[in-house]
Parts: structure tokens; C-alpha cells; sequence
């Protein structure tokens, strides 16, 4: 791939050699293309891309059926992965793959986490394939599978409904059940093993949605085996190459928030002091909660915390003359009138951009607090992450959150899903679900206001 | 081994030289073991040249596509005497093994997998892991002693016609599901020598089968799953069972476990053994009338009927009719846990696994490792292999006459030997030639399509 300034001549080909030769619309990844990709593009096509994977990720660990989760994968690609030449489409597609390659190769956690998500995204882009397509996909990849002939069909038709009974797939009459592979026993040993296949003179008849699973296999350790050899190379060449022009893109990328940034509120002064208090109970999350909670008791809070809490309340729509009053009272009952505004008030002001370089500090997103590192005295970060199992509780259930939900919040923490965690406690006090899941503290925020607010209109 | 001339002296005296026990001895000293019996039989029965043609599997020299390093790239083990176990024996020509075997007079003869080099060689290459196999048989172990929880006959290392036809069960099953599923020619059951068989399934596609691959088939086997702790040691889910189980049910399992192992073990004449069976019964009100009835009731109404056979049936009533599949299901469990064959996992899965060679003579025992016809397999008796003492015996009755086959020819090896040849190394070896013969002719073409542009 060769990367150029968007002022260099924006050439490409019409289809990548070694990537599209099975299926001319879905790609295979086996190598490299040789493609010209602009500097922005590169960039923004791997995020375009990254919003489908985050949403695949997002989809799958809410447990999301399999029909859902289609119609999710479906509605993502759409989405984000439309270009508008069409021509353009297929390269778009190579391209945001390998550009993520090189983000996601770098630790154990990040290739994870990539090849789980494409491999699901590939499994689902598969099943929408032609037969034809799918044949040629099944051939590029080594499985020498041929299709079952109606006449076969027909004359084994009782055996395979009994092996798909058999392992709980009801055969139904629709057509994509009546489809059917046949491939010598030893190429699918996976299916031997379960007796989830009929079997006849060396051959194992396979079920469609079990060529998916094959095929995913395959796709899933190749690009297991690609990854690695991206991660050395990577290390050994690229990212040194590139210093100045691709990796700080590469590097920022996994850690991208791809949502709304609240660094603009839509109105200030939406927020009053007087109502602070009752607002941070009904819509504070956790996080802002607890800071706020204890600014109150300590009448101080560290560095980390004030930044956390005062960005996240910028963001709320407090402005910069009420944020003064309001660290100014709390911290005035400890340091002293004449200290806050020595060695505070500058702070707080630098953060709207009043001083200094005038940068407009943006919130912090959900991401950005759970990978904060909270000391001794600290208050910041994720409390879903940083509290230990028994503070957890103890302040859900402060919060007003009811034992069972309490316990799937925690089930959420076991398996380090703080942002899920942080989402069913929203869906437990707001009794209302929160489909996109909460990825920034603002969000939380805004859209427990947006609930309560609507919950007044209506009673009234 | 064909003794053709005139008897001399020193003929007898070799046959006579370790004493043979006398006819009244044999009584006293049922299955003595003797290493110089072994040495007969090394020299004047065992059929070295058909394990030298066996495991050749064609490549014999005679033809331009004979691969010449085969052979000694398989691995043979040796049991000595004073359990000396010796790894890595190869030979290159069937005199070779012939001699080795002659000479060293092992106790026990093991086949290993024929190795990407010569395994003797395997120390003059640097580096872990030079030495990989690269062909092995798809090998199969059944062992009576791993029924033992549901056989009363006997335990351990006995068996009895009472029991064996959980083997001919085993072999049944077993063979034809290779044949019609997988779709294997060339396998040959043999008797293990005391409670168990093996099975060598030696298609080319079967010995070029990964380790992965193995493990696939021995796994589509299994169906007991026991340990101690779990008295369901079988549990077949599903709407349906799978055709494979489905056959095996209704063509083996369901006859031999009716029929024969019902009456012959006793299975439900006792409370003990009752007991076992009720347990795997998910209905516990079922189960407690089906007590009820047999606590009352000692002995079968009628003194024809087999109390066993009443009693399944009885138990079959109740449970068939019951509306949960769940329960439904259990007789067919039932019957699956005291039929279905119980294969050794391990042997199969791993490549480098080594088994007995067949025509092995059974240190415990002294029966000798022959083959068993699995068309016929229901009329094998293992009480009846030929011995190890009664086949030198035979030799001795024998012995003046000469036989242009062999000296095995004159004893009760002869039909082993036969069968072993005309059901398996005949048509392996065939087939062996014509696959040879076709892919040689294939690089043929291929190069002659490269000249003649």
C-alpha cells in the first residue's frame, strides 16, 4: 500500500491483486493490495471501519441473538463503510482492513480483540454471499467442498434432518437448510468429532451454517498468522519509518472515543448551582458522582479529580463564572479564599480556555478515565474498575440500584466490561434501556436528563 | 522354513532339544512360558514373510515406483526377556527382519509408524524433533478389562464366553461403520491374546491421517463417558439419535443386549445389579414401582421365562410410554452402557502410538494373536486360540511331514495364516500395486507432456 499527501495525484486500481480473486465482494485479506491510499483516507477509512468492529464488540457482548446481531453487522457496514464512488467501495473496504491491522497487531489484548471482531464480521458477510461466491471462497481457502446434487439430497434427506435433529438444528424447509456440502471426512475433523455430521463411504455432509463456521475458522487463523507477522514487521521497521507520518495515526487510533465530543454544550447556564446537588443524584454517573460526593465531604480534590470532574461539568453546560463559584465554596472551606484563587482559579479557567494557549479542554470519555491509574488520596478513574468489589456495591446500592440488577452490573465487572457495567446501572435507575451503551460520562448525563425531563413532560 | 529332504538326526534332535512337557504334564503346567518354546516358534511358525510383506505395503523392489527406504523407516520394539524394551529396530529386506526376530526371540513384537528417516539414523541429525512419523495405521484398542462395571461373569483380566460377545459387539459396530461411513477396505481385527482386539485400519488414506484426524474418528466413537462419580455414564442428547448410534441400536446393540448379555450376566436378577440400572432412571417414580414390583416378586411367574427378561420388559412398558424424551431415551442408555464399545482413546489419537504385532505369542496366556474374520466374528471363541504349547505339540505330532507352505501348515495356525492372507494382505497388496502402478504412470505422462512441446 502506498500512502501519498492528498495533493499527489489520487490513483488507483480497480480491484487488489491477491485479495478479491474468490469473491468480488467480499475480500479475503490474503495480502497487501497495491493500492495508492491519500493520508486522510487512510485515516479515515480505518475509522469508519473501527465504528463497524466497536459495534460488532458492542453487540456481542450484550448478547445479542444471532438474527439481531445481522441485522446490527448489516446496518453498520451500510453505515460507515459506503464511499461515495462506488467504485471505490471494495478499496475502501481493503484498505481500513490493513490500516487496522497495523493498529490492532501491536499487543496480545489489541490482536484479540481485532480477530474476534472481523472474524464475526467476516462470518456474517459470508452467509450473504452467492453460492457461487461462497464456492470460490471455500476454494480459495483449501476446503474442497462440492455441492450436495438435488437427486443426492433427496435420497439422503432423512439422515441429515436426523444428524441436524440430532444436534439441535431443526431442518426446516427453507432453502438455505437444504443446502448442503459434501467434502472427504478428514478435511472437517472438527465436525467428526461431535457426530454433527452425516457420514457415507469417506464423506461428511455439511450443513451450511456449518461451512460458515468452517470457513470462519480458516479466515480466523490466517489472519491470526498475518497479524503476527504485521506486529514484527511493525516493530523491527515500520513504526520507525513512519515516525513522522503514519504511526502517530496508527498509535491514536486504537484508542479513538468515536462519539460526540461535548466539548460544546449546547447551553451554558443549563445547569444551575442551586440545582447541582439534586442533579448529580438523579444524573450523575458513578464516576462524576463520587468525585462530586467527595469534593463535598473533603472540600478538595487532587489534580486528576478536579480535571476529571471540572471537564465533566463543562460539559454538563456549567460556565466558567459558575464553575468558579462552585470550586471556589467548596475549596475555600479548606484552603482558604485567598489560596483558591492563587492556586486554583487558574486551572479551572484554563480548562474553558480563558488562559494560556486558549485550548478548549474536551471532556473525558469513558475510555480515557478506566485506563486513568487512581492512586493513594485519588478519586478519579472508573470506580467500576478501581473500587474493589464491596465499595462497588456498597455505592450502587447507595445509588438506589435493586439487588438483581446489582448482580448483573457486577457479572459486567467480572468480565471487565466497566462501560456495560456503567450501562445496566443507568438501565436499573432510569428503568429504561440504553441501546447505544454509555461511552462518555456527558452521555450519561444527557441522556438521563433527556429520560427524566421526558418522564415530567408526561406526567404533567 | 520348509523342511524338504530326507529326516536326519540332527532334525529331531533340534525339535526335541527343550523338553516339551509330556501330554499329563500339561494339566500341572497350563500356560508355562518358556523362552525356548518361543525360539520354535520364531523359527518354524511365526509368518515373517507375510509381516514383511504386510508391512512393505508394496514397496517390495519389484517395481520402478518401490519406494526402497520404506520399510526401514518403520519403527519395530522389542519386549526381551527381563523386561528389557528396546526402541527403533529397523530392517531393510525381509531377511533382515526375519533374523532379528529369529535371533532376538523377543517376548513381544510392537509396530510403531513409519518415520519421515530412518529412525536408527535419528541421532545423526542436530536438533529436537528431527524424527516425525508420516504414515501409521488408524489403530484401535478394546479392552475387556474397561467393561468391567458391567460384567459379572468376570473381572480383570478374565474372559469368558459369557462376556466375549461384548468384543463381538465391539467388532461389529466398529467395522462397519470404517466400512460404510468412512468408507476403509483394508482392516484387520486380530485377538489381542487374552481379553481384548485390535483393529489396523490400513488404507493409504488412513495412514496419512493426522494426529488430529485420528482423534476425530476415535471421538465420533466414544459414546461411555464414565469415571466413579458419575453413575450416567452415558448420555445420548438430542431429538434423535444420529444415524450412526441409530444403526448400531438397531442392527447389534439392541439383539446382543436382549438376547444375550440380559440372561448371560444376570443384569437385573439380583437387587445389586437391579439397583444399577434403576439408578439411571430420571423418573424416580418409575424407578420406585419398578423396585416395588421385583422386591415382591423373586421369581418370574412363569418358569420359563428368564427373570431377566421379564423384568426388561417390564421396565421397557413403563418407560417407553412416558410423554419426557428424557426418559423415553434412558432405555436406549441403558442398553448403550452395557453394549457399546469402549475404545482406548489414546491409542488411536496419537501417531507415534505402538501397538502388538499380530501372530504375537501372549506372555500371560501363551494364545497366539491371530486374526479374527469380522463377518464371522460371532463365532469366534477366544477359549479356543491355538496356544502357544499346543501348536509345538501339533509340530511334534506333525513333525516328519513336510508341507510345502510351512511347517505352520501342520497345526492350528494354519487357518490364522490363511485367513490373514486371503481376507487382508491379498487384497491390501493389490491394491497397493494399482495405486503404484497409476501414479507412476501418472509422472510418466507428466513428464512426457513436459517434452513434448
Amino acid at each position: 500500500m502506498q500512502v501519498v499527501r492528498s495533493h499527489q495525484s489520487h490513483r488507483s486500481f480497480s480491484s487488489s491483486s491477491g485479495s478479491v480473486s474468490a469473491s468480488p465482494t467480499l475480500p479475503l485479506y490474503r495480502s497487501a493490495p497495491e493500492l495508492e491510499v491519500r493520508l486522510e483516507d487512510f485515516e479515515s477509512f480505518a475509522i469508519d471501519r473501527l465504528r463497524v468492529l466497536k459495534g460488532i464488540s458492542d453487540g456481542l457482548s450484550r448478547g445479542k441473538k444471532p438474527d439481531e446481531m445481522e441485522k446490527l453487522v448489516n446496518e453498520l457496514w451500510k453505515t460507515n463503510m459506503r464511499h461515495q464512488d462506488s467504485s471505490q467501495v471494495l478499496n475502501k473496504d481493503i484498505i481500513s482492513h490493513f490500516v487496522l491491522r497495523l493498529v490492532y497487531c501491536r499487543t496480545e489484548e489489541l490482536r484479540k480483540w481485532f480477530l474476534s471482531m472481523e472474524s464475526a464480521l467476516f462470518r456474517h458477510r459470508f452467509r450473504n454471499q452467492t453460492a457461487e461466491a461462497q464456492r470460490a471462497i471455500m476454494e480459495e481457502f483449501d476446503l474442497p467442498c462440492k455441492a450436495v446434487s438435488n437427486a443426492e439430497f433427496e435420497s439422503l434427506k432423512e439422515k441429515l434432518g436426523q444428524v441436524a435433529r440430532s444436534i439441535g438444528h431443526n431442518l426446516s424447509l427453507s432453502t438455505t437448510d437444504a443446502i448442503y456440502y459434501k467434502v472427504p471426512f478428514e478435511e472437517v475433523p472438527e465436525l467428526v468429532t461431535g457426530r454433527k455430521v452425516f457420514i457415507n463411504q469417506g464423506y461428511a455432509y455439511v450443513a451450511m451454517n456449518q461451512v460458515v463456521s468452517l470457513v470462519a475458522t480458516i479466515f480466523r487463523s490466517l489472519l491470526s498468522k498475518a497479524l503476527i507477522l504485521t506486529n514484527r514487521k511493525w516493530a523491527t521497521s515500520i513504526r520507525e519509518q513512519e515516525q513522522h507520518r503514519l504511526t502517530p495515526i496508527v498509535e491514536a487510533l486504537c484508542s479513538s472515543y468515536l462519539g460526540p465530543d461535548f466539548s460544546q454544550p449546547k447551553e451554558y447556564g443549563e445547569i444551575s448551582l442551586k440545582d447541582i446537588d439534586q442533579v448529580a443524584k438523579s444524573s450523575f454517573p458513578l464516576c462524576m458522582r463520587h468525585l462530586f460526593e467527595k469534593l463535598r465531604e473533603d472540600h478538595h480534590l487532587k489534580h486528576a479529580g478536579r480535571m476529571q470532574l471540572g471537564l465533566f461539568l463543562k460539559g454538563v453546560g456549567l460556565n466558567v463564572d459558575d464553575s468558579l463559584a462552585f470550586w471556589r465554596e467548596e475549596f475555600s472551606k479548606k484552603v482558604g479564599l485567598e489560596k483558591f484563587e492563587k492556586e486554583y482559579a487558574y486551572n479551572i479557567r484554563h480548562n474553558y480556555g480563558k488562559e494560556g494557549k486558549k485550548t478548549d479542554y474536551t471532556p473525558y470519555s469513558c475510555q480515557k478515565i478506566i485506563l486513568s491509574t487512581p492512586g493513594v488520596g485519588d478519586h478519579h478513574g472508573c470506580p467500576y474498575r478501581h473500587f474493589g468489589e464491596e465499595n462497588l456495591r456498597a455505592a450502587l446500592s447507595r445509588m438506589g440500584v435493586n439487588s438483581r440488577a446489582m448482580e448483573d452490573v457486577m457479572g459486567k465487572v467480572r468480565n471487565r466490561d466497566y462501560q456495560l457495567a456503567c450501562t445496566l446501572t443507568f438501565e436499573a435507575l432510569h428503568a429504561a434501556p440504553c441501546d447505544a451503551g454509555i461511552n462518555h460520562p456527558n452521555q450519561y448525563f444527557s441522556d438521563s436528563q433527556r429520560l427524566l425531563k421526558a418522564k415530567k413532560d408526561s406526567s404533567t | 522354513m520348509t523342511r524338504q529332504g530326507a529326516y536326519k538326526e540332527s532334525d529331531d534332535m533340534l525339535i526335541d532339544e527343550p523338553k516339551l512337557p509330556q501330554q499329563g504334564q500339561i494339566a500341572a503346567l497350563p500356560n508355562e512360558f518358556n523362552p525356548s518354546y518361543l525360539k520354535i516358534y520364531y523359527s518354524k511358525l511365526f509368518p515373517h514373510a507375510d509381516l514383511y510383506r504386510w508391512m512393505s505395503y508394496g514397496n517390495d523392489g519389484k517395481h520402478p515406483a518401490c519406494d526402497s527406504s520404506y520399510l526401514g523407516r518403520r519403527e519395530f520394539s522389542y519386549t526381551l526377556d527381563n523386561d528389557i524394551f528396546v526402541r527403533y529396530n529397523t530392517f531393510n529386506s525381509a531377511t533382515e527382519l526375519e533374523n532379528s526376530i529369529k535371533d532376538k526371540c523377543p517376548l513381544k513384537i510392537d509396530i510403531g509408524p513409519i518415520y519421515n528417516l530412518n529412525p536408527a539414523h535419528r541421532n545423526a541429525y542436530a536438533g529436537d524433533n528431527v524424527l516425525t512419523p508420516v504414515e501409521r495405521e488408524l489403530i484401535f484398542d478394546i479392552d475387556m478389562s474397561d467393561y468391567d462395571d458391567v460384567r459379572y461373569c468376570c473381572s480383570g483380566a478374565d474372559v469368558c464366553l459369557n462376556c466375549w460377545p461384548l468384543m463381538t459387539v465391539a467388532v461389529k459396530v466398529i467395522d462397519t461403520s470404517l466400512r460404510d461411513d468412512f468408507g476403509f477396505r483394508h482392516i484387520l481385527w486380530v485377538y489381542s491374546g487374552r481379553r481384548g482386539v485390535h483393529c489396523w485400519v490400513c488404507d493409504r488414506k488412513a495412514r496419512r491421517l493426522s494426529n488430529e484426524q485420528r482423534a476425530a474418528v476415535a471421538d465420533y466413537f466414544r459414546v461411555y463417558k464414565g469415571n466413579e462419580n458419575n453413575y450416567k455414564k452415558v448420555s445420548l442428547m438430542g431429538q434423535v439419535l444420529h444415524p450412526f448410534l441409530a444403526r448400531s441400536y438397531t442392527e447389534v446393540l439392541k439383539e446382543y443386549f436382549e438376547t444375550k448379555l440380559l440372561t448371560s450376566q444376570n443384569l437385573l436378577s439380583s437387587e445389586e445389579r437391579y439397583e444399577k440400572i434403576l439408578e439411571m432412571i430420571p423418573d424416580q417414580s418409575i424407578a420406585s414401582e419398578l423396585r416395588g414390583k421385583w422386591q415382591e416378586s423373586r421369581r418370574s411367574s412363569s418358569a420359563k421365562e428368564d427373570i431377566n427378561i421379564v423384568r426388561w420388559e417390564q421396565l421397557k412398558q413403563l418407560l417407553q410410554k412416558h410423554k419426557a424424551q428424557g426418559v423415553r431415551r434412558c432405555v436406549e442408555e441403558i442398553v448403550f452402557t452395557y453394549t457399546y464399545p469402549r475404545l482406548d482413546m489414546e491409542v488411536s489419537k496419537h501417531m507415534n502410538h505402538l501397538l502388538k504385532a499380530p501372530f504375537c505369542v501372549h506372555p500371560k496366556t501363551g494364545r497366539v494373536c491371530v486374526p479374527i474374520n469380522p463377518n464371522n466374528c460371532e463365532e469366534f471363541d477366544p477359549t479356543t486360540v491355538p496356544t502357544l504349547i499346543q501348536l509345538l505339540e501339533e509340530l511334534n505330532r506333525e513333525g516328519l511331514r513336510s508341507d510345502v507352505e510351512g511347517e505352520w501348515n501342520k497345526t492350528s495356525l494354519a487357518n490364522a495364516i490363511k485367513l490373514f492372507r486371503s481376507s487382508f494382505l491379498q487384497p491390501l497388496l493389490k491394491i497397493c500395486k494399482e495405486e503404484m502402478e497409476s501414479s507412476y504412470n501418472a509422472k510418466l505422462q507428466q513428464s512426457k507432456n513436459l517434452l513434448s512441446w
